[in-house]
This record gives structure tokens, sequence and C-alpha cells, in this order.
């Protein structure tokens, strides 16, 4: 592996360029932001150009797709148009999908920089902690702490990232205890820099690549976790969400198809999308691939 | 190897007791009095009635003397009284806890067998059709809600294709036949849970023998057992695929929380009569006894499943058995 083979451009470029550059020649995950931009900007702004309310009752119910103009993809259980629910319902998965991912990279970067950083009985602890999280089957632990307390999209959140936080502190934990015996790790200490500054500006921005492949997927998770939850009843009953659409729709799924399969789809498009992105990114970070 | 056991029994243990004592304090951080918060919605939750609550857990003693009794009483197998279905938590969970582990352990084979096959086969010819179809359909079962997938096989098989049957875990016209037929029932109502479940985590087991077997179809002991004249399917699943085991059982055993969890959203689609239809009553009622039961009862399952793991990944490699 000669380092002179990685792009095909000649001079040096900083390694997030580099990866920015593979990124672009990945066609999956150029199809996954596409899918992803389009859902983001169809539910910040789509109910600009169709306007129409999803909580408003405007026809008899199970009005089935394709038959009436102005409602294409059909009425749900009460008259109300799915497209506005659509559009209006992935705002809060995307919104508790982004800040449920964040929470967990907060929680499991802090745990895992700490215990992989200084080892011994501080790792020891930290880790135990970490397996203890990971015996909690995840989907029923957050939803007993979205019952006990109130169903608010921000408790939702705070669920999701609280029960997928270990992975990714495992994860941060084997790469600080990778970088922290690295050279450039000892020149810092030498020129006498602290832990702390160590730990988050030298060591953290060289462990970012997995970290943010994590993140992406951990969007991914959270999204289908925030789908689950609604899909439940468990998510905030005022709030429409495409799991919500599910949810509330099951009851006569068999008599009408298409008020469940519809937000179905679009929870899979977007995970996929997000997927793909992740992919993405994993390639591009992967000093191996580059050569291809 | 023993040594080994016993301790990783009785770190299982503690680790139980980590759970009941979070559960302990769950109830008293939720809002409102804990003696209301564990009568739940029963409706008439009389004086007497919280007095009888304040009593049994002792809401009336120092925190830490609530604590003893509480965790005492849990690792006994004491979950508490459910004050919805008025019955032993343990109870509840002991009829609903035998059709969970079989649709678990179902999806489990399921995702395993067919999913470890996709990879191998995948994995002879990297960049392959085939090989890209399985990369398909392993980022497709990444991002399929499992719950959705379990109504879309629902609709196809109740509406479209009707073969299999979509609700419950048995018929009861079957209920006086002999046991065979039951148990042939039983698998047949099984079918269609334990392949939503399934399919979803396939995908994992797909990508993961993909990629190890990948690693190991290169190395020298394969390429010696081919110049041995060994057959194609010898070469793959004898000499191969016992090599790229090792990271298929550690994450069969990581994945066995995730796979509770989905079979509880499973369980409510099929009104399958397990432990995720009795949370989600639970829930409904806000029966927090009764949920707090099963999250530690799931959580049980959990801890067991990873001793198993540990035990079958110490047999699939060999030199790990001489460790203590």
């Amino acid at each position: 592996m000669s380092d002179s083979a990685t792009t095909t451009t000649a001079e040096a470029q900083s390694p997030l360029r580099e990866a920015w550059i593979m990124f672009r020649r990945n066609k999956p995950a150029l199809v996954g932001m596409a899918i992803l931009s389009l859902i983001i900007l169809a539910t910040l702004y789509g109910a600009f150009i169709f306007t129409g309310d999803a909580y408003d009752i405007v026809w008899a119910p199970h009005e089935p797709p394709l038959v009436t103009p102005e409602f294409p993809l059909g009425t749900d259980y009460l008259g109300r148009d799915l497209v506005a629910g659509l559009l209006t319902g992935g705002a809060p998965t995307l919104a508790v999908g982004a800040a449920a991912a964040a929470i967990t990279m907060v929680i499991g970067v802090a745990v895992g920089a700490l215990a992989g950083f200084f080892g011994g009985w501080v790792d020891n602890a930290l880790m135990r902690f970490t397996e203890f999280f990971q015996v909690l089957p995840a989907l029923l632990f957050a939803m007993v702490l979205v019952t006990l307390f109130t169903p608010s999209l921000t408790m939702i959140a705070i669920a999701i990232g609280v029960v997928s936080w270990p992975q990714t502190a495992r994860l941060t934990r084997a790469e600080f205890m990778k970088i922290k015996n690295l050279e450039y790790v000892t020149a810092a200490r030498a020129i006498g820099a602290k832990n702390g500054r160590i730990m988050w500006r030298v060591i953290l921005p060289n462990a970012l690549p997995p970290l943010i492949v994590s993140a992406t997927l951990t969007v991914g998770v959270a999204i289908l976790f925030e789908a689950g939850l609604s899909f439940l009843g468990l998510g905030d009953p005022n709030t429409m969400s495409w799991g919500l659409m599910i949810g509330s729709n099951r009851a006569d799924f068999l008599e009408a198809w298409w008020p469940v399969t519809f937000p179905g789809v679009m929870i899979f498009l977007t995970v996929f999308a997000v997927s793909l992105i992740g992919d993405g990114l994993n390639d591009a970070f992967n000093p191996k691939l580059r050569e291809r | 190897m023993a040594a080994y056991i016993v301790r990783r029994i009785l770190y299982g243990i503690l680790l139980m007791a980590g759970v009941v004592i979070l559960n302990f304090f769950l109830i008293r951080l939720a809002p409102g009095d804990p003696a209301e918060v564990i009568a739940g919605d029963m409706g008439g939750a009389t004086a007497e009635v919280l007095a009888s609550i304040r009593a049994d857990y002792g809401l009336d003693q120092p925190l830490l003397t609530q604590l003893w009794v509480y965790l005492s009483g849990m690792l006994q197998g004491d979950l508490g009284q459910s004050y919805f279905f008025n019955r032993p938590v343990s109870e509840l969970i002991a009829i609903r806890v035998g059709p969970t582990i079989l649709l678990v352990i179902a999806a489990q084979v399921i995702a395993i067998t067919i999913g470890t096959a996709m990879g191998v086969f995948a994995a002879r010819k990297p960049g392959g059709l085939f090989s890209s179809v399985v990369s398909v359909i392993a980022t497709i079962g990444y991002a399929v809600p499992v719950f959705w997938m379990g109504i879309m096989l629902v609709i196809l098989f109740a509406s479209i294709i009707p073969i299999f049957p979509v609700e419950g875990m048995a018929d009861v016209r079957l209920r006086n036949d002999p046991w065979l037929t039951r148990m042939i029932d039983i698998l047949y109502h099984l079918c269609l849970p334990a392949f939503s479940l399934g399919i979803i985590f396939l995908a994992i087991y797909a990508r993961l023998a993909r990629a190890s077997m990948i690693d190991v179809l290169g190395a020298d002991y394969v390429r010696t057992a081919r110049a041995k004249g060994a057959s194609e399917g010898s070469v793959l699943f004898k000499h191969a695929l016992r090599n790229a085991a090792l990271p298929i059982i550690t994450v069969a055993g990581l994945q066995f929380g995730g796979l509770i969890s989905g079979a509880l959203l499973v369980e409510t689609v099929f009104n399958w009569p397990g432990m995720g239809t009795l949370a989600f009553d639970a829930i409904l009622r806000r029966d927090y006894t009764t949920m707090l039961g099963v999250l530690f009862f799931a959580s049980a399952m959990v801890v067991v499943a990873n001793i198993i793991t540990d035990l079958s990944y110490r047999i699939a490699d060999p030199r790990l058995r001489t460790e203590t």
C-alpha cells in the first residue's frame, strides 16, 4: 500500500478532503444523499406547496389512493389526508432521530474516551457500567422511561439516547486505546499538554472518522426506535409522526393497506438513505479502499 | 472452565441486582407518590389499597430498607403484585415467557442459518451479482422497521396469498387434538412472526459472514485444503466457515437484546401471547409493576444468553479453552 496511489491528484490533501473525494465517487452514497435531501426538503417545505392540514378531517375515511385527485395517497381511518400526514410526520421523526443520535454520541464518546484514555480502574468501572446498559433490552427500557415520565418528543429523544450509547462507548474506547500510544500524543504530552487537552484536542479529532460513521448509523437506528415507540402509542400523541400513523391505523390495516404502508415506506427510505451515506463514509474514511 | 462458569454466573447475578436497583429508583424518580405510581391506573385505588401498597413495599421505611426489601424479593423471584391483572407478576410472566423464547429462538435460527448461508455464497465471488444482491438485502434489512415488516407480511398472507395464519399462537378448535397436531399448529402459527423478525436480523449475519468469509478464504489453510483436493463444500463449510464463525457467534450474543426488543414489536402485530403483548398491555394500563417485572425478566434472558455465548465461544475456539 503505497501512499502515492491514494488519490488521482498529485498534491497533498487534508484527510477530510480526501475522504470527500472518495465519498463523491461512491454512487450508492450519493443516491442516499439525494434521497435524504429530498425527504428533508419535503418535510421542511412540502407543506407550502401541498397545502393541507394533517390533523384535519377532510374526506371520507379509508379513501383508497389514486381515486380522488385531491388526495392522491388516500385518507386514513378518520378521513385525514395521507399526503399531508406524510409531509408533517417526517419532521418529528427526523428531529428525534438527530437529537437522539447526538445524545448517544455525547454519552458514548465521553464514557468511551475516559475509559480508553485512563485505563486501569476507570476503564474497568466504566466498562462494567456499559455492560450493565447492554443487558437492558433497549426498546423495553425506552418504553419504561417514556411511560414513567411524560411522553414528549424530548423525553423520547432522551430515552433513545440513554439506551443506545454503549456501542459508541466501546468504539470510542477502542480508538482512544489505539491512538493514545502514538507518537504525536507523546509529543503533545512532552510539550506539557494537560490530559483534557490531549483527550479532546489531540486524540478525539483523530478518532473522528469511525465515530462519524457510527453517528450516521445511529441516526438510522434512532429513527427506527422513534417509529417503534410511536407505533406502540408511546410517542407524543399530539404530534403526527410516521410511526404514529402506522400505529393509529393498525386496527384495520386489512381493510385499508395504504395508511400503514406509505408511512412505513417513508421510514424505510429515510433509514435506507442514512445507511447508504454511512456505508459511503465508512469506505471514504478507509485508507485501504482508496486505491481502488 | 468450571471456575470460569461460576465467575460468569456470579457476575450475571450482580448485573441483575443492578437492574433491580435501577427499577427501584425509576419508580421513585417518576413524578407522583410511589404508591400511586405502583397502583397505576387501576381505577379504584382507594386509600386502603394505597395503604396496603405502602405496607407491602415498606414505603414508610427509610430508603435503604425499602431497597433491601425490594432487592431481596426480586432476586428470590417475587416480582411484585400486578394491581391491574390482580395477580403476582411472576405468574403473569411465567405464562408468557415460553412463547417469547420460542419466537426469539426461531427468528435467531432463521437469521443465522439463512444469513450465514447467503454470506458464505456471496463471499465466493465478492464482486459478483449474488454478492451485490446480498449487500442490497443486507442494507434493506437494516432499514425496514420490524413491526412494519410484520404488517406487510400479514397483508400479503392474509389477503393476497392466504396460506399462513396471521394472528395468535394456536387454533382454539384444535385444543382437544393430540399434542403432535397442536405442536404442528403452533409451528404453523410461528412462521410469519418468526420470519418478520428473522428477516431483519438476517441482514446482519449475511453481511458479517460475507466479510468474515472473504478474509478466511484467502488464508493459507484454505489454499492447503483446496490443494489437497477437498471438495468445494468441504472447503467452504468445514475449513473456512468454522474459522469465520467466531465473529458470528459474538454478534449473535450481542444481538440478543435487540432480538428481544424486536420480538416485543412483532408480538403486538401478530397478537403473539408473549412478554411483548404483556408489556404492551401493562403500559396501556400504566401497570408499572408488571412493566418493570418484564424489564427485569427480559434483562435476565439477555444475561443468560450472554453467558451461553461466552461458553459457545470457548467451545468454538480451542485457544480460549485453556484460559480460566
